[in-house]
């Protein structure tokens, strides 16, 4: 009995290991899907609180299916999810490294872009990314950056300087922020900063896999450690706004949402360092568990249209990479340089990679420099 | 003769069996499903190896997750929550101690309400009550407030080591308290009375009869702070903002963000292991110990 359990057992984990080969089969499907076109209710897989419930209203209403709206936290967690292979979702929204390493690990559909005629709304800069060259299996969501939260009142102490990682990582500056400094618990965007502050290239660095400069980006946070009030990669913004730190490493989309929600734009405000910083997309993807491939198609058609990409900015506070949706977005988004950063601080901007081997390298680092 | 006289004996007592069989069968199947299956699971990938991009492959079965396991780096992480776990049953047992002891030498009735008043902080999710304590202790709590106007300036203690110290006591005391109240009302109390009886000193007679007596109860209240304090995670990373990394966290992290799972699972194997062996040689002392003072 116990033997049988046993083996059992092992069976079910080899085929969750595993997975079922079902992407043939949905990519076959896709090609016959037309525009609008459903085929039965849609599960949508996507972030939490990154989706405005008016746009899912108006989708059920259009398209008369039904959608089933589930949320995660992490790219780990919904990966964990598809690869488990027991849920099956339609439409994920993966973030650009994710795209790279599920498509390697055939986890995702190919798309059928004539069933998404809006496609032809997204801006060239969002096409062909590293992570996805030949743009087959996402499209562009929301995209935003990864720089520092900081109050007036230390910026002032601070000189009222160009912003600039050295606030985190330069012992003069950051000793003058008197309420602390907190960075983001996440190995690769620690990393990057750092890489960022000594002048590296985070593509070049990841892509030739200079580990040289990996370990002295490294050694820079392990001396950086003692001088932070803390890690955290969820409540990064709101320990900004409520005062328990005055400079904060983290995403835009989160200070954009606490400052609104405090209501703190005369105290605080996200700015992006002049040493360059991290710019991250989120896509919308097909996984392999998928049941339903033209309904997703329909909602990333839906999704991509100008007037809905602009709703969907106007309640997220993330920028879109919809060029059509840019006449319906609210002017304060557009006008605000945390969201929509000017041309010359959008070329200093980098993609993580998909950092493959060099991965757990750069996790170990910093779990050594925690101490 | 005696062949038939023992035979109805021998068929009673195999019935009984049987009936006991049945009866715990229900148990043995929920542990079979929910824990050691997770747990078959968890050694299966421990095994594992992991490919570049993170996935696991479960094939090419190896030790490396477990060669990983005596680096420095990893040493350290298990010395510093071993460190802290200790610290935090220590805590635990000075402060318990008198508490259980006021607890059981009260009135049955106040005795009663009491022990209701210790496991009420139980019906609220841990989870908010950490947050709670965070509060209290951040720059804009209570704690921060009353020291800047006594005069004594901002008070910070949030996200430093002694409020994971803190958020540690606070939540697995009730642990250590509830095993001590159980053995010290057990206490025969007419013991400490001969002790003093005989001349023995308050302090004589507490390190003769009192403490000896409610060991069992030390014993367990320890196991049961330390081994949850051992691979504690939410306290470090809520009150300590994650800034030293513990042996749970560094678990959870596998999981997660550095999607090791071989690594993850070997040490959760090395962990369960651990504690396994550090519960048997308790009981084992425990038992001839036992055995020894009743002889």
């Amino acid at each position: 009995m116990k033997t049988k359990f046993a083996l059992l057992a092992i069976l079910a984990m080899f085929a969750a290991a595993c997975g079922d080969d079902g992407g043939t089969d949905a990519a076959s499907a896709a090609a016959d899907c037309e525009p609008g076109e459903t085929d039965g209710d849609l599960s949508f897989y996507n972030w939490a609180e990154y989706m405005d419930p008016a746009l899912i209203d108006q989708f059920e209403a259009e398209a008369g299916i039904s959608v089933e709206y589930t949320e995660y936290e992490s790219n780990e967690q919904m990966l964990a999810q598809i690869e488990a292979g027991a849920a099956t979702y339609d439409l994920v929204v993966p973030s650009d490294y994710m795209v790279d390493t599920m498509r390697q690990e055939n986890l995702l559909v190919p798309l059928n872009f004539d069933a998404i005629p809006n496609v032809a709304n997204i801006g060239d800069e969002w096409t062909g990314p590293p992570f996805d060259p030949d743009n087959e299996f996402h499209v562009a969501y929301q995209w935003g950056t990864t720089g520092l939260g900081i109050s007036y009142d230390a910026w002032a102490a601070l000189g009222d300087e160009e912003p600039t990682w050295g606030w985190v990582f330069d012992p003069e500056l950051s000793g003058q922020v008197a309420g602390g400094v907190a960075m983001l618990d996440d190995a690769p965007e620690a990393m990057s900063a750092a890489l960022k502050y000594l002048g590296y290239s985070i593509g070049d660095v990841m892509t030739s896999g200079n580990e040289d400069a990996i370990r002295e980006a490294g050694a820079l946070l392990k001396e950086t450690n003692d001088r932070l009030t803390k890690y955290d990669s969820v409540s990064y913004a709101d320990d900004l706004v409520n005062g328990e730190v005055d400079v904060a490493h983290g995403w835009s989309g989160g200070f954009a949402a606490s400052l609104f929600e405090a209501d703190a734009y005369e105290t605080h405000v996200y700015l992006i360092p002049k040493e360059g910083a991290v710019r991250w997309v989120d896509t919308m993807a097909i996984p392999t568990t998928v049941e339903a491939v033209c309904s997703a198609h329909a909602m990333m058609n839906f999704l991509l249209d100008a007037e809905n990409g602009a709703a969907l900015t106007n309640f997220v506070y993330y920028a879109s990479p919809n060029e059509a949706a840019i006449p319906y977005i609210l002017p304060e988004i557009l006008e605000d340089p945390g969201i929509y950063p000017d041309a010359a601080t959008m070329a200093k901007l980098e993609f993580i990679p998909q950092a493959g081997d060099l991965g757990l390298l750069i996790q170990d680092l910093f779990t050594e420099a925690k101490g | 003769m005696t062949a038939p006289k023992l035979a109805p004996d021998a068929a009673v007592r195999k019935a009984e069996s049987r009936r006991g069989v049945f009866t715990a069968m229900p148990a043995a199947i929920y542990l079979l499903i929910f824990f050691c299956t997770p747990l078959l699971i968890i050694v299966a990938y421990s095994f594992g190896t992991r490919t570049a991009t993170g996935s696991t492959r479960l094939s090419g079965w190896n030790f490396d997750s477990y060669e990983r396991i005596i680096d420095d780096l990893v040493l350290g992480i298990v010395w510093r929550s071993f460190w802290l776990a200790g610290l935090t049953t220590i805590l635990c047992l000075v402060v318990g101690y008198p508490f259980a002891y006021y607890l059981a030498t009260r009135p049955a009735r106040i005795r009663n309400i009491l022990l209701v008043l210790v496991m009420i902080p139980f019906w609220t999710n841990g989870l908010i009550r950490i947050f709670a304590i965070r509060f209290l202790l951040g720059s804009d709590g209570p704690v921060s407030q009353a020291s800047s106007s006594l005069g004594f300036g901002e008070f910070r203690i949030l996200f430093t080591p002694t409020a994971v110290i803190i958020g540690m006591l606070y939540s697995y005391l009730t642990f250590m308290v509830l095993p001590l109240y159980v053995a010290i009302e057990r206490l025969d109390w007419r013991l400490v009375e001969a002790a003093r009886d005989l001349y023995a000193n308050g302090g004589k007679a507490f390190r003769k009869v009192t403490w000896p007596l409610t060991r069992s109860g030390v014993i367990a209240g320890s196991i049961l702070v330390f081994i949850p304090s051992f691979g504690s995670y939410v306290v470090p990373e809520i009150l300590g903002g994650a800034k030293t990394l513990l042996l749970g966290s560094y678990i959870a992290r596998q999981f997660g963000q550095a999607r090791n799972w071989p690594f993850g699972a070997a040490l959760s194997v090395v962990l369960i292991v651990a504690m396994l062996i550090a519960v048997v040689v308790n009981q084992r002392s425990a038992a001839s110990e036992l055995t020894g003072s009743s002889s």
